[in-house]
């Protein structure tokens, strides 16, 4: 029931005569940093391997994957892959996501990383299965396999021509993936790169697309959370006489989740149990007001990251000098959806459906939490509302396989109220920037001396308990997790422009609230510091800043895209009251280039809105245009909605923002329109773009608010709203 | 108090036993396992869980079902015709690529045929304003004004 695809590896292994590519996709066994970069492994031994792709004497391809669908498209542009390099139309493609049952260990899917890791795994062993039945026909036809091609599905040589079926005669063939297979995807491009259309949007709207809300079972019962005041509150007493012919409640330490056969009830068991619960109520959050202050008075784990030359000497040796202090405050993933999952206990076998980035690291945190071993846990991938990150899903995952765990043999589905959603997901960690240059008499940068301020990025599951919430408030409660890793605060720390001397330093506190993944990591804040600086700097400087940049830039693709956009903007007229803006950076100083211009209207000051938004994207090699605007065009979007009005504001108890009103969010009225260009480069290897975006669009909007009042915005968002 | 409704959903009466201030989004989706409209955040705010009651885009979450009852009631499931031709509104959608996760999308189908059946050209102002309940937070919603923009022109 959960989609078009779901085929047991049993059938797998005895359908019809096929070829069998194994391979590795690049994040087998790497839970310990899934934000880190990883190596891709092109030989595999035996026992890294984890993914198939299988090609059927019909002419069909079956791609087994663990990656998760997070509307991105990564389906459309694997298959797309897949289907060029043995010359077949995209229609003959299939793709099967995670599940620990069934597929191959992946890891996460994160890091802007699915096109560059899974997609070109996939794309070599497709190249593999080809050349292989290359090598099937040079020895049936005596001929030399450089005179022989695959071309419409079929292989040819001169007057030879053979079928897959007729080559394959009805064996099973496994083989290993040859790293140096010829792509026919850089050339002939059939498939590659073009727009192709993803399925599933026909599926969406009509309501036959299944998400993980949608799952249904036989018997299936409804769970709720009952959630303390604070982060740190205790259950004192609980009073559940009178209750039971209604609900059935399950309580360990200060977890408690309520069970009702009909989801109404158990929404409505939320306050009935509320009213009989006592809590020890905690304070000590420090409110948002004050946050910046507060956040620099903490004790940090502090380090130098890079120096080069001495900007302590070079700046006051300038001609002129800035100093400059940003501050993006904590934000949230806030997905649409609220998180949701389904679990059954039955037989000693916990079973979990889930909207996780990743169901294996997620298994083995739930086996940790609950003791039980990880073999009897499995953990099935479905599509959930998108997440941007590490949300809630890994949380509401924990929870229903408790609640399920202590009342076994129902299906037991635990949807999260938006509530649950808005004060208990993990927020992308407030930030602050602080930046000291020198210019010399032309302008040019001779000094840059940066420092960050950050909580840590990621506590994703990684086999521990403490990152799944549920486990804090149990009688036998794990710690939260820690540090999370300094990679996620320096991303795009380092300017891409010459700057001269340099130093690089980070400091890493632990903040007041719950942190993890969100889209960007640290490079969202780093770039919207180092562009609104560079913004600043030009002005200083008198210098155009299309021209600013440009004069400190090297890389001929950066500049490409600077100078693509500004001919894309050359004839945009700012009315009265509006400014145009723009930024740039490379994400993660290694993927896509991109850069972003904004038209704000500024005429209410004190609510600008972003009319237009361009973009110029380079991700080297397009997969799919189409698929890699819509995340562009997106990502601008959602990154205007952070700049201007996003801020998750708390009080000395705990979080205040707790629903759409008291965390408003970017909406149609206010939303600007967008367009987007692509310089592609086929000769490229592809570049991720999920992420691209984000700390160039906010910057673009601020810089473009600058030009439209005259007002230098320092600390986000721009529209300050009143305390929730 | 439960009690016996009678309800037309997409075109079909049925007859079903409910709590009446159940919100008619849970009757929807657990009792006519409905999928189209979804839940996004119970108050009326997001628009995720909306149909069309009559001609008019309306959240169901907060609607108990006792209010819809003798009502017209249209779901994402019932805006194809018979034959599986989808409605204009979906077509549009489509090939404008029109959605990232598309959990969103149900609440934005739904508000744009109301719309449209109001008003077939509908300026980028009305369609801005009628769609303001929607929120989206992958950022679809360029791409859905130009859906619209150019549903309306063909």
């Amino acid at each position: 029931m959960i989609g078009e695809t779901h085929t047991g590896r049993r059938d797998f292994l005895k359908s019809m005569g096929g070829l069998t590519i194994a391979f590795s996709l690049s994040g087998a066994g790497c839970f310990a940093s899934p934000e880190n970069d990883q190596l891709l492994n092109d030989l595999p031994d035996d026992s890294q391997i984890n993914a198939w792709i299988q090609l059927l004497e019909n002419g069909r391809i079956r791609v087994i994957t663990g990656k998760m669908e997070l509307g991105q498209g990564i389906k459309t542009a694997i298959r797309q892959v897949a289907a060029e390099e043995l010359t077949l139309p995209f229609d003959s493609t299939v793709i099967q996501i995670a599940d620990t049952g069934e597929t191959p260990n992946e890891g996460y899917t994160a890091g802007s990383r699915s096109i560059e890791s899974s997609a070109m795994q996939v794309r070599k062993a497709a190249a593999t299965a080809r050349e292989y039945l290359i090598e099937l026909a040079a020895e049936k036809w005596k001929v030399p396999a450089a005179e022989i091609e695959m071309k419409g599905g079929r292989v040819v040589s001169g007057s030879y021509q053979n079928s897959i079926g007729e080559l394959l005669q009805g064996k099973q063939i496994t083989r290993k993936l040859n790293g140096s297979a010829e792509i026919y995807g850089k050339t002939r491009r059939q498939v590659v790169g073009h727009p192709v259309r993803r399925d599933d949007i026909a599926r969406m709207v009509t309501g036959e697309m299944t998400y993980v809300q949608d799952l249904r079972f036989d018997g299936m019962v409804h769970a709720r959370v009952v959630r303390p005041p604070a982060y740190s509150s205790v259950l004192e007493k609980i009073d559940l006489a009178g209750l039971e012919d209604d609900y059935h409640v399950i309580r360990d330490g200060s977890f408690v989740g309520v069970i009702a056969e009909d989801e109404w009830k158990a929404i409505q068991g939320i306050s009935k149990l509320q009213d009989r619960i006592t809590w020890r109520e905690t304070t000590g959050l420090p409110a948002t007001a004050g946050l910046k202050d507060h956040l620099l008075s903490l004790e940090t784990d502090s380090q130098q990251d890079e120096q080069e030359g001495d900007p302590a000497t070079a700046i006051p040796e300038a001609s002129a000098q800035l100093e400059a202090t940003y501050f993006k405050p904590y934000i949230m993933h806030a997905s649409n959806g609220p998180s949701c999952a389904v679990a059954l206990y039955s037989d000693r076998q916990l079973t979990v459906w889930s909207h996780s980035q990743g169901v294996y690291p997620l298994r083995d945190s739930i086996a940790t939490m609950m003791g039980m071993s990880a073999d009897d846990i499995r953990v099935i991938g479905v599509p959930g509302s998108g997440c941007y990150g590490h949300n809630a899903a890994d949380d509401v995952a924990a929870e229903a396989a408790l609640i399920a765990y202590n009342y076994p043999d129902r299906h037991v589905r635990l949807q999260w109220m938006r509530e649950d959603e808005h004060l208990w997901e993990p927020y992308g960690t407030a930030m602050i920037m602080k930046l000291k240059a020198g210019l010399n008499a032309q302008g040019r940068i001779t000094g840059w001396i940066y420092d960050l301020w950050s909580d840590g990025h990621s506590t994703r599951p990684r086999g521990d308990a403490g990152s799944l919430l549920p486990a804090r408030y149990l009688e036998n409660a794990s710690p939260w997790p820690s540090g999370g890793f300094r990679g996620g605060a320096t991303r795009n720390a380092r300017p891409y422009y010459e700057t001269g001397a340099l130093s690089l330093s980070s400091h890493i506190f632990s903040g007041p609230l719950r942190f993890s993944a969100l889209r960007g990591l640290g490079a969202y804040a780093n770039v919207f510091a180092i562009e609104c600086y560079m913004d600043e700097l030009a002005v200083k400087a008198d210098i155009d800043p299309f021209q600013f940049r440009l004069m400190h830039l090297t890389d001929p693709r950066a500049r490409d895209c600077l100078t693509e956009l500004r001919a894309m903007i050359r004839n945009i007229s700012p009315e009265e009251g509006q400014g145009i803006g723009i930024a740039f950076s490379r994400y993660k100083n290694a993927a896509s280039y991109c850069a972003v211009a904004a038209l704000v209207d500024g005429s209410k000051q004190d609510r600008p809105v972003v009319r237009r938004m361009w973009a110029v994207v380079d991700s080297g090699e397009v997969i799919n245009p189409d698929g890699l605007k819509n995340q562009i065009e997106g990502g601008m979007i959602q990154s205007a909605s952070w700049a201007l009005m996003e801020e998750v504001k708390f009080d000395n108890q705990h979080v205040t923002s707790h629903d759409w009103n008291s965390y408003p969010v970017l909406r149609y009225q206010e939303v600007p329109l967008t367009e987007v260009r692509v310089i592609d480069r086929p000769d490229q290897p592809p570049l991720g773009a999920g992420e691209a975006a984000q700390g160039p669009a906010t910057a673009a909007v601020v810089n473009a608010y600058y030009a439209a009042t005259g007002t230098r915005v320092r600390d986000l968002p721009i529209i300050k709203q009143q305390a929730g | 108090m439960i009690r016996t409704f009678s309800l037309t959903v997409n075109g079909k009466s049925v007859s079903l036993e409910a709590e009446e201030s159940t919100p008619l989004l849970y009757i929807l989706r657990n009792q006519l396992e409905l999928n189209g409209p979804k839940f996004g955040c119970g108050l009326q705010q997001c628009g995720a869980c909306m149909v069309l009651l009559g001609d008019q885009a309306v959240p169901s979450c907060g609607l108990p079902v006792s209010a819809a009852e003798g009502q017209t009631i249209t779901t994402l499931e019932g805006l194809a015709l018979a034959d599986g031709t989808l409605h204009p509104v979906q077509q549009a959608f489509i090939d404008e690529q029109a959605a990232q996760c598309g959990y969103c999308l149900n609440g934005m189908v739904i508000s744009t045929v109301a719309l449209v059946r109001e008003n077939d050209q509908p300026p980028e102002d009305l369609i801005r304003e009628r769609l303001d309940r929607n929120i989206c937070r992958c950022g679809v919603h360029a791409r859905v004004i130009r859906a619209i923009k150019r549903l309306s022109e063909s």
